[in-house]
């Protein structure tokens, strides 16, 4: 067991640390959110000169060959200041795929571009009807006549970052039908080709998502990801990634309020006294540190079971971290909230923000009670 | 970053498995796994059968007979042992008694007690709470006054944890009612049970059991060289013993054992005309266990592995975080084996005492021993600096309020 950072780990941390804290002061993250992209493709540049949208991407294809717990940290960086660059969309899932699953000219053609910030991704797998459930996949893939492509048919919702992105990860039934685990694929999608029409819109966290149709789109047989009607592994594969990401993310943003909370406590008067002397908001404050840590733990797990070999054992330690996680931010956000007060309720303070991105994320890829009923029927 | 084992830790984990399977007494594993407590033979025995392959001082340095250890050694062990399930090395002579002993007792004490203490030959309590001193420790009143080779002890100690089966109590005492502040002026003593003027009385507690006790002095005479550490300053002994590395404090094995066994229960009882094991609901709650552990199982890691790599040995305040959730799930396991239990866990019977007459069971054993189970871990989150203590040292050791 070991628990400590690498060198290169800590001084990426540091290094992110350090450019964070110049551009996402909460001045500059609202003047962002009222541009109209809503994030800043200057910082995009500058986390690419970093080798950060490369640091999931093996060297060989101009990335920094870095795992799940590099991810998590950096994520962590990420959701204490914040961060609504595209990075989960396009380096997490849209990368996450094509690395799993793309062909060598696929990997050769993407990922540098990827790593290098000129081309971003969305994935966009689920459904309006889906709720959660992977397999329920109606957009359909069909073989298009004459041969050698296919045509796609069908709608994706929230999709994030979706409107902006250049390509999309799309999965569709080549075979079988509604909530079949198998006649799934992967197609890699030019967002603005002939058919695909996207209309974006904000998240209650202020990031960007879209839905998503698609019309007869037209793409080639090479836009095929990974096997044809067994794309499920892959989508699974990446949606754990995206668990393990966002979890890091999470405890960023827990860190955050956290923090926040402890100096409003220290700071506000009332009856002539800090209201940190009252021993009820000390223990909330002492159990959001033990949601905290029990979170933080759970974000570990989740980081170092992304590649395990056991998809059984993967998948049931992943569910358990986003429980874990789920429960931890949401009693973390509440409470710092309430220990704010008033001001806590306010657009014009952070921990109302940091509130509403922890909240989108337990509702991205299976919320708390789908994870844990998936645990239920694991029980024996 | 990794959660595994290494391949060493894995191997000793199978040897500490394989040494309980081997040598725990048939009959006090099962007893146990039917959730009775532990009885004092049962403790002897397992203590000195652990003494002997020089595992029972598991925490001490090889020098005074411990097996030299690393924190994620002793994790494991602690793990293995409460798993099988087996009695518990007692913690007064081994967690507290042996380290304070080691730290500030005299060679000649050293010597005196602490074969005596991992052997189980004298079995030690302790002497802290009083009716008015409970998480405020610091104000105890017990008096000892130095009269020539003698402190004579005067006053009350209660919840004393199986005092009656005790031969010795370590025991804090006011030496200097006129110290400045109450923390001065406080002494440690060791003080053999069998001195007249002690009198140990019974306090019955919710599960029916004595466990409890309630301990008078009255003009006990305590040999001066009975004193540990300097006198007046029994405090930083006490705070020594209670700070003590925790390695066990979560006690997480004995969750996942109960937890294993209300799920083996949970096949044999109905809901509603089919196994309660097939029940949504209660498949969710296990569920929501299972997570609770695992997330506190890593947290433990942390600690303990970062307890191996720190240099100066103190305690880190996350066990405070460890004794929270640790006792959390001891009684929220325990809560779980009795509703699985059901009616038949609320019945008051001893099939013990009834077979002694060759009665014939009349209910299930494990079920009628889930509730005193579950009535005895109310006192998880009140024991060891009761859960509300632990949130006080989060706030001051790490929040800063």
């Amino acid at each position: 067991m070991d628990f400590d950072l690498t060198q290169d780990q800590r001084l990426m941390v540091e290094s992110v640390g350090r450019l964070l804290a110049d551009t996402y002061a909460f001045e500059q993250r609202k003047a962002l959110l009222k541009t109209e992209q809503g994030w800043s493709p200057a910082l995009w540049a500058q986390y690419a000169e970093l080798g950060l949208l490369g640091l999931p991407i093996a060297e060989e294809h101009g990335g920094f060959g870095g795992g799940a717990v590099e991810v998590m940290l950096l994520m962590q960086e990420f959701g204490r200041h914040l961060v609504l660059e595209p990075y989960l969309a396009t380096v997490v899932l849209g990368a996450g795929a094509i690395r799993l699953a793309g062909s060598p000219a696929q990997q050769g053609e993407i990922l540098p571009a990827i790593a290098a910030g000129t081309t971003r991704l969305g994935f966009a797998h689920y459904e309006r009807q889906a709720r959660y459930d992977m397999t329920d996949v109606m957009t359909t893939a069909t073989g298009a006549p004459g041969g050698g492509g296919f045509v796609l048919e069908g709608a994706k919702s929230v999709v994030l970052h979706g409107a902006s992105a250049d390509a999309l990860v799309v999965s569709a039934r080549t075979a079988g039908s509604r909530h079949e685990a198998a006649g799934l694929s992967l197609f890699l999608v030019d967002a603005n080709a002939p058919g695909v029409t996207r209309r974006g819109y904000r998240l209650r966290d202020g990031t960007e998502a879209a839905e998503i149709a698609l019309a007869a789109v037209k793409v080639p047989g090479h836009a095929l990801v990974g096997e044809k009607d067994n794309a499920l592994p892959v989508i699974e594969r990446v949606v754990q990634a995206g668990i393990a990401a966002t979890a890091g993310e999470v405890v960023g943003a827990m860190e955050a309020m956290q923090a926040m909370t402890l100096d409003y406590l220290k700071t506000r008067q009332q009856f002539g006294r800090p209201i940190g002397d009252n021993q009820a908001l000390q223990h909330r404050a002492a159990e959001m540190m033990v949601a905290l840590e029990q979170g933080r733990s759970m974000a570990m797990l989740a980081s170092m079971m992304v590649d395990e070999p056991d998809a059984a054992d993967r998948a049931r330690n992943i569910s358990m971290a986003k429980v874990g996680v789920g429960q931890s931010g949401r009693f973390v956000s509440q409470n710092a909230v309430q220990l704010h007060g008033g001001i806590g309720m306010t657009e014009e303070y952070a921990v109302g923000h940091f509130f509403r991105r922890v909240m989108v994320i337990e509702h991205m890829f299976g919320d708390t009670a789908y994870h844990l009923d998936r645990l239920a029927d694991g029980v024996a | 970053m990794d959660l595994r084992f290494t391949p060493e830790e894995l191997a000793f984990r199978e040897e500490v498995r394989g040494f309980i399977r081997d040598n725990l007494p048939r009959e006090i594993r099962e007893r146990m796994r039917l959730g009775h407590p532990a009885r004092k033979q049962d403790i002897v025995a397992w203590q000195r059968i652990l003494n002997a392959r020089g595992w029972a001082a598991y925490s001490w340095p090889q020098e005074w007979g411990g097996p030299g250890w690393t924190a994620v050694q002793k994790m494991i062990f602690l793990e293995e042992n409460l798993a099988a399930p087996a009695p518990e090395v007692s913690s007064f002579n081994i967690t507290m008694l042996g380290p304070v002993l080691i730290q500030f007792g005299t060679e000649e004490q050293k010597r005196r007690y602490l074969p005596r203490a991992a052997n189980l030959d004298d079995w030690w309590c302790q002497g802290f709470s009083e009716p008015g001193s409970g998480s405020d420790l610091a104000s105890l009143k017990t008096r000892a006054v130095k009269e020539g080779g003698h402190y004579v002890v005067n006053g009350q100690k209660i919840w004393t944890s199986t005092a009656h089966n005790a031969d010795w109590c370590f025991l804090l005492v006011r030496t200097d009612p006129k110290a400045p502040k109450q923390q001065q002026g406080i002494s440690f003593l060791l003080v053999d049970l069998r001195t007249p003027g002690v009198e140990v009385r019974p306090i019955i507690s919710i599960d029916g059991s004595h466990h409890l006790n309630e301990v008078f002095f009255t003009d006990v005479r305590v040999p001066v060289e009975n004193l540990v550490g300097e006198e007046n300053r029994g405090w930083s002994v006490a705070k020594y013993l209670l700070g003590n590395e925790r390695t066990g404090i979560a006690r997480l094995g004995k969750s996942k054992e109960r937890t294993r066994f209300a799920l083996e229960k949970a096949r044999e009882v109905n809901m509603n005309g089919k196994p309660l094991i097939e029940d949504r609901g209660f498949r969710t709650r296990v569920a929501q266990i299972e997570v609770d552990m695992k997330a506190l199982e890593i947290t433990q890691a942390r600690v303990v592995s970062a307890y191996d790599k720190s240099q100066d040995g103190r305690p880190d305040p996350l066990s405070s975080v460890l004794k929270i959730k640790g006792t959390e799930l001891l009684q929220g396991t325990s809560e779980l084996l009795m509703d699985v239990g059901g009616p038949q866990a609320m019945p008051v019977w001893q099939q013990e005492l009834a077979a002694l007459t060759n009665e014939p069971a009349l209910l299930p054993e494990w079920a009628v021993q889930a509730t005193p189970a579950y009535l005895m871990l109310r006192a998880a989150s009140i024991y060891g600096g009761t859960n509300e203590i632990q949130k006080n040292i989060l706030n001051k050791a790490v929040l800063g309020l």
